[in-house]
């Protein structure tokens, strides 16, 4: 475009104002970004595949847990075209700041349920097949330098063996398990049910039931099923979509998307000040130059547009450099937090989103000043010296 | 009806700040041919910049009728004048009102980034102009690292690199020392004699007009033709 030069001259004419709106628009999109993995790490907005899958747990509360019959049962239930339990092992490795959540699963059953955990094809036959293996997310891996056949001891804090044996539980890590995509726990640790069993006895319980139904538009119905076999008797059941047990997380901790959402809104208010201030100073100071542009022929349109797009390419270029910036640092922040958000990334509709914003903040902060420049009279510009 | 190029007829222009009106211009008329060199002087707040402005499509009067070619400036849009000023008229200034961000070259090249010309032509006309005006080796040179005289230069070269037919200089040579005014006048009188543009040139200067064909004399918004010096 030929009016870039001078688009991109008069920007640099105040080099340390615009340096100053550049850096502040470049923080404010990293801001941006970190928001967007704090709230995707929160689960705000995942579409998980949990549309497809229900989750049955106690109707009290999630940690009391349910007969091992009711596997049966759910099973038989219309609709219904896999079931499989897990239970909470709660263990602790070393110590219990170095928190993360292990879990006691039907090998088998693990892998059909939770298609999006990819597991290469030696580690899936090994697991299935060792009775002391365990199954570890990549980043879990990466935490500890866990590798495969690496022997990793668990203090259990609930559970007791019944065999005298000592307190700990050992593991052998026979199986890395990646996420099919970004939003996927890549933390977890999985055991053999069996081997729960094998040392704290069969107490014929377990933690909960992931259930995958035939059809999503029906998952309601379903789950309702599942819940009316079981009402009335000693352990009631409740069964909900995956995702909605996410955002009944989400809200129990507050709407946490929105307290997100308006701290991203407060942060893009004050930058606009900040870029509508700059905007606007460069206009004033410009004036009788406003005024020989449309003196040698330049309409009222154009020059306005000419505002408008400085104001657009200041915008976009810091805001692309802060969501650059970001996508890279979210990565390296990711391993830092975590134990708390376990899901932590940039999503790709945010960066899209931030593109947008930032097009949004260039046309809103060089608003008024373009309205200002096309108003502008040519004569009382070129009175002004 | 005459052929004159530029036609003034019975202009009004009235100022009005607040309560108080300023009469600058009271039924002013004016003819300028094809090719004249029109130099307009008077005291200070006669009206002289109001009227070239308004020759130049610049502003519009409150009353009477501005032509040029035949064309009714005051009927025409805001947007039909700036298409009209790109390509017709061409306006020199005292303080030379070039962009300090850009350099000489990219300021003349300012009225082109208008036409449908490609970046190649459009560098071909702007270093024709450069030369014509003597400053072909300051292509790449910003206005602070240029003289006055040099600036002024630059100032001619932009007005005139789109081949306009009418060239409007508002004290062109106010700012400059004698020595360096003499030789922008030599220029604006050989762009009127050797490429034919029609010249009104606005002036405090009497060394300044003696250039010119003709010099009318601006007095309380009324002209008067000079008496011979
Ligand atoms: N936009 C305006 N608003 C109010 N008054 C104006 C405006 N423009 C010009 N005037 C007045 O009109 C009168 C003529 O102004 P103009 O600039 O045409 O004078 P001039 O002959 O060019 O003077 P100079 O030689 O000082 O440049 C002055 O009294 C001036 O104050
Ligand atoms: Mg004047």
């Amino acid at each position: 475009m030929k009016y870039l030069p001078l688009l991109w001259r008069n920007l640099m004419r105040r080099k340390i104002r615009t340096t100053f709106t550049f850096l502040s628009i470049t923080v404010a999109f990293f801001l941006f970004g970190l928001l967007m993995a704090i709230r995707t790490g929160f689960g705000v907005g995942i579409e998980l595949a949990g549309q497809r899958r229900l989750l049955t747990v106690h109707k009290m509360s999630m940690i009391q847990p349910l007969p091992f019959r009711y596997l049966a049962q759910i099973q038989g239930t219309p609709g219904v075209r896999f079931v499989t339990h897990m239970t909470w092992f709660g263990g602790v490795y070393q110590d219990p700041k170095n928190f993360f959540a292990n879990m006691a699963v039907d090998p088998e059953g693990i892998l059909r349920i939770y298609p999006e955990f990819v597991v290469d094809g030696d580690d899936r036959e090994r697991w299935v097949n060792t009775r002391t293996g365990a199954l570890i997310g990549r980043k879990l891996a990466a935490r500890f330098g866990w590798k495969l056949g690496d022997r990793i001891p668990i203090q259990p804090t609930f559970f007791r063996p019944k065999d005298g044996k000592p307190d700990t539980f050992e593991f052998e890590v026979v199986g890395i398990y990646r996420g099919a995509t970004p939003d996927i726990d890549e933390t977890q640790l999985f055991f053999h049910y069996k081997y729960l069993m094998e040392r704290t006895g069969d107490p014929g319980t377990v933690g909960w039931y992931a259930v995958e139904v035939e059809d999503p538009a029906r998952a309601d119905e379903v789950a309702h099923a599942i819940d009316r076999q079981f009402a009335n008797s000693p352990a009631e059941t409740k069964t909900a979509t995956e995702k909605a047990f996410m955002q009944s997380f989400a809200n129990q901790i507050g709407d946490t998307g929105a307290i997100l959402t308006a701290i991203a809104a407060i942060v893009f208010f004050v930058i606009l000040l900040i870029a509508g201030n700059t905007m606007a100073q460069a206009v004033r100071e410009r004036t009788s130059e406003l005024g020989v542009l449309k003196t040698v022929g330049f309409t009222d349109l154009t020059v306005m547009a000419l505002v408008l797009g400085e104001a657009v390419l200041l915008a976009c270029s810091a805001g692309v450099v802060g969501l650059a910036l970001v996508t890279l640092a979210v990565p390296a922040l990711a391993k830092a937090v975590e134990t708390f958000l376990p899901i932590f990334y940039v999503p790709g509709r945010s960066l899209a989103l931030g593109l947008g914003l930032a097009v949004l903040l260039g046309l809103a902060s060089g608003g008024v000043p373009a309205y200002l420049a096309q108003r502008l009279s040519i004569v009382e510009a070129l009175r002004k010296r | 009806m005459s052929d004159a190029l530029v036609q003034v007829s019975d202009v009004h222009k009235v100022y009005t700040r607040g309560a108080e009106r300023v009469d600058v211009l009271k039924g002013l008329e004016l003819e300028v041919g094809r090719g004249e060199f029109l130099a307009l002087m008077g005291p200070s707040g006669s009206g002289k910049t109001t009227l070239l402005n308004l020759i130049g499509g610049l502003d519009k009067p409150t009353s009477g009728r501005v032509a040029v070619a035949g064309r009714d400036l005051t009927r025409a849009s805001p947007r039909e004048l700036a298409h009209w000023r790109a390509r017709h008229v061409g306006f020199v200034f005292q303080f030379y009102n070039l962009l300090p961000v850009l350099t000489a070259a990219r300021n003349i090249e300012l009225p082109l980034l208008l036409t449908g010309l490609s970046r190649a032509e459009r560098q071909k006309h702007v270093a024709a102009a450069l030369e014509l005006v003597g400053l072909a080796d300051r292509a790449g040179h910003y206005p602070m690292q240029l003289s006055g005289g040099q600036e002024q230069r630059v100032g001619i070269a932009r007005a005139i690199v789109n081949d306009p037919t009418l060239l409007l200089c508002d004290e062109p040579t106010g700012d400059l020392d004698r020595q360096t005014a003499g030789e922008i006048l030599d220029l604006i009188a050989e762009l009127n004699r050797r490429y034919e543009k029609t010249v009104i040139m606005v002036t405090h200067d009497p060394l300044a007009a003696e250039r010119a064909r003709r010099v009318l004399h601006m007095d309380k918004g009324m002209l008067v033709e000079a008496q011979a010096a």
